[in-house]
């Protein structure tokens, strides 16, 4: 690399990692201030163990996150194999179409058509307040879908065919051979997405903010009604902490990708040199 | 393909669709639906243009800096203010974000993993954080205006102007310009640029007729990925804005709290409208100058 690239590098990468380090050393702040830094403390940590309401909304995150990586992994994964053995070309494009809605859409366009069917529906059976737990859970696992299904889909897109009916010939039955041969190749994709959509659902404010309700809070909506009033570490600590989990998983799904790629390529080589 | 798929087994497959196909009716197209019907309808459910020609028509008195007023139309300021500063957003992204996805797509396999790795992990902290950390950088008091002074500079106030808010609309949403454009560049045919060289295209050259065509369509999705969250975004605004000046997403959000549903979806279905057009043209253009051309 030239040291021009080099230094245009150090000088972007500055910029994307400023407003982190600056959160990860006034969470240990000693002081109240966000700009002074006044010694070593895990003050605001201790505070945080402390804060009902946070703990609560972590709680909701991380119960909604799960219900919706579930609903959506299975979901999606089956959608996945329904789309790639989809004959009718027609069908086939209004699937990706419908796909591609919840990815190109504004996330505020996302929240707000979701919370007017919902406060209509609501309003057809008189409830007072139609938004709850499952407006939420519906909410996410529609803008998870997509990603489950995008990363499964490439998965039986790239396998072998043949496969499939060289199981059957060899005595499996269609259900049979779908478990022995593409199930485990759409194992990492499945990974990948149940990660990426677990990780999508705990961190979306936008959609959340609109589809929730009746008390229920989910972290970033917690974080939000934080930062309306004047903010102590307490919500940098709590930022060190998601940052640091949310990291732990995207590794994990990394290293899968990886591994996988790797065996996609030994896989590859074997059978050049078979042939 | 030489390999035709078994018919019975296509049946059973495509069975397992059905719970999508429901799902993305309900909860992806209806809801739709219902930002036209609401933005359609008053508060009685009855027919009515009044939410739309509201957008447009709708005027206010603003004060020019020598105390006289100038009448406004509210609406549609505020969604050319958005406009605007996602355009700049979306440009300073490109401007930045272009060089850094060719020197990493340039870079041995390791080093683009690792780099690749560097540019998302902000996006792995919540947005509303990254918002707020920039607000306490930016502050008058914070930490920018502190670092400055250390040099002797004095202070400078940006919070509250739409500095701020492209500093954190750039910084928010960066990554979604660099990731496609270097996914695309990393993939391209390095054999192409060697021929382009031997043919006697200078370095400039090869980046201009090479390179830059071929990495179109991932600057296309990253225009794209900048644009739509920064010119519907409302929390950044409103921190880094101070709320001195609101955008399209802050009116949007505003109607919502007060429960003025209608004119809300009203909003969101000119904005979903002008979207849609916006996004429809440029894939028009590329595909056809672009692609077509010649």
């Amino acid at each position: 690399m030239k040291v021009s690239s080099k230094i245009y590098c150090t000088l972007i990468f500055a910029f994307l990692f400023a407003p982190i380090i600056v959160l990860l050393i006034f969470s240990f702040n000693d002081s109240k201030s966000l700009s002074v830094f006044a010694g070593f403390s895990l003050k605001w940590y201790k505070e945080l163990l402390n804060d009902r309401n946070t703990l609560n909304a972590l709680k909701n995150s991380l119960l909604l996150a799960a219900s919706a990586t579930a609903i959506s992994t299975i979901m999606g994964t089956a959608a996945a194999v329904g789309i790639n053995k989809l004959r009718s070309r027609w069908y086939k494009r209004v699937m990706n179409t419908v796909t591609d809605i919840p990815m190109t859409n504004p996330d505020i366009i996302t929240g707000i058509s979701l919370m007017l069917m919902f406060v209509f529906v609501g309003r057809i059976f008189g409830a007072s307040t139609s938004l709850n737990f499952w407006t939420m859970l519906i909410a996410h696992v529609t803008f998870c879908l997509p990603y489950v299904i995008l990363q499964v889909l490439p998965k039986l897109q790239q396998m072998d065919k043949s496969l499939h009916e060289a199981a059957m010939d060899l005595g499996c039955t269609p259900f049979g051979a779908f478990f022995k041969v593409e199930l485990p190749e759409m194992i990492p994709g499945i990974i990948t997405g149940a990660i990426m959509a677990f990780t999508l659902s705990l961190d979306d404010f936008v959609i959340s903010y609109f589809t929730s309700g009746n008390g229920f809070d989910t972290l970033p909506i917690r974080i939000y009604s934080m930062t309306k009033k004047t903010v102590t570490p307490k919500m940098y600590a709590l930022a060190t902490i998601i940052f640091f989990v949310t990291m732990t998983l995207l590794l994990i799904s990394n290293v899968i990708d990886t591994e996988d790629s790797r065996k996609l390529k030994e896989m590859r080589k074997k059978q050049q040199s078979g042939t | 393909m030489n390999n035709k798929p078994v018919k019975r087994n296509s049946n059973s497959y495509t069975k397992a669709l059905i719970p999508y196909s429901i799902w993305s009716a309900l909860f992806i197209i209806v809801p739709l639906l219902f930002v036209g019907y609401y933005a359609f309808t008053d508060n009685n459910f009855a027919f009515t243009f009044e939410n739309i020609t509201r957008f447009f028509t709708a005027t206010s008195n603003l004060q020019n800096p020598d105390g006289t007023m100038t009448e406004v139309h509210t609406y549609l300021l505020i969604f050319m203010r958005s406009l605007k500063l996602a355009v700049i957003s979306t440009v300073i992204c490109l401007i930045l974000g272009y060089p850094i996805a060719y020197i990493i797509a340039r870079a041995n396999y390791k080093t683009q993993k690792t780099m690749i790795t560097l540019i998302m992990i902000p996006m792995w902290m919540n947005f509303l954080i990254r918002t707020y950390a920039w607000m306490t950088i930016l502050q008058d008091t914070g930490l920018l205006n502190k670092a400055l002074a250390i040099f002797g500079i004095d202070p400078i106030s940006i919070i509250g102007t739409e500095s701020a808010v492209i500093i954190g609309m750039v910084y928010d949403y960066f990554p979604y310009m660099v990731l496609p454009i270097y996914s695309i560049m990393a993939k391209m045919d390095t054999k192409l640029l060697e021929a382009a060289k031997d043919l006697g295209c200078g370095t400039l050259s090869v980046l201009r007729r090479v390179i830059f065509p071929l990495s179109l369509p991932g600057v296309i999705s990253g225009i794209t990925m900048v644009l739509i969250p920064s010119i519907s975004t409302f929390y950044i605004s409103q921190k880094l804005g101070n709320g001195k000046f609101l955008l399209i997403g802050d009116v949007i959000e505003g109607q919502y709290v007060a429960n003025n549903l209608h004119f809300a979806a009203a909003i969101a279905f000119v904005l979903m409208l002008i979207l849609l057009v916006c996004m429809t043209l440029v894939k028009y253009v590329t595909a056809k100058y672009v692609y077509g051309g010649e």
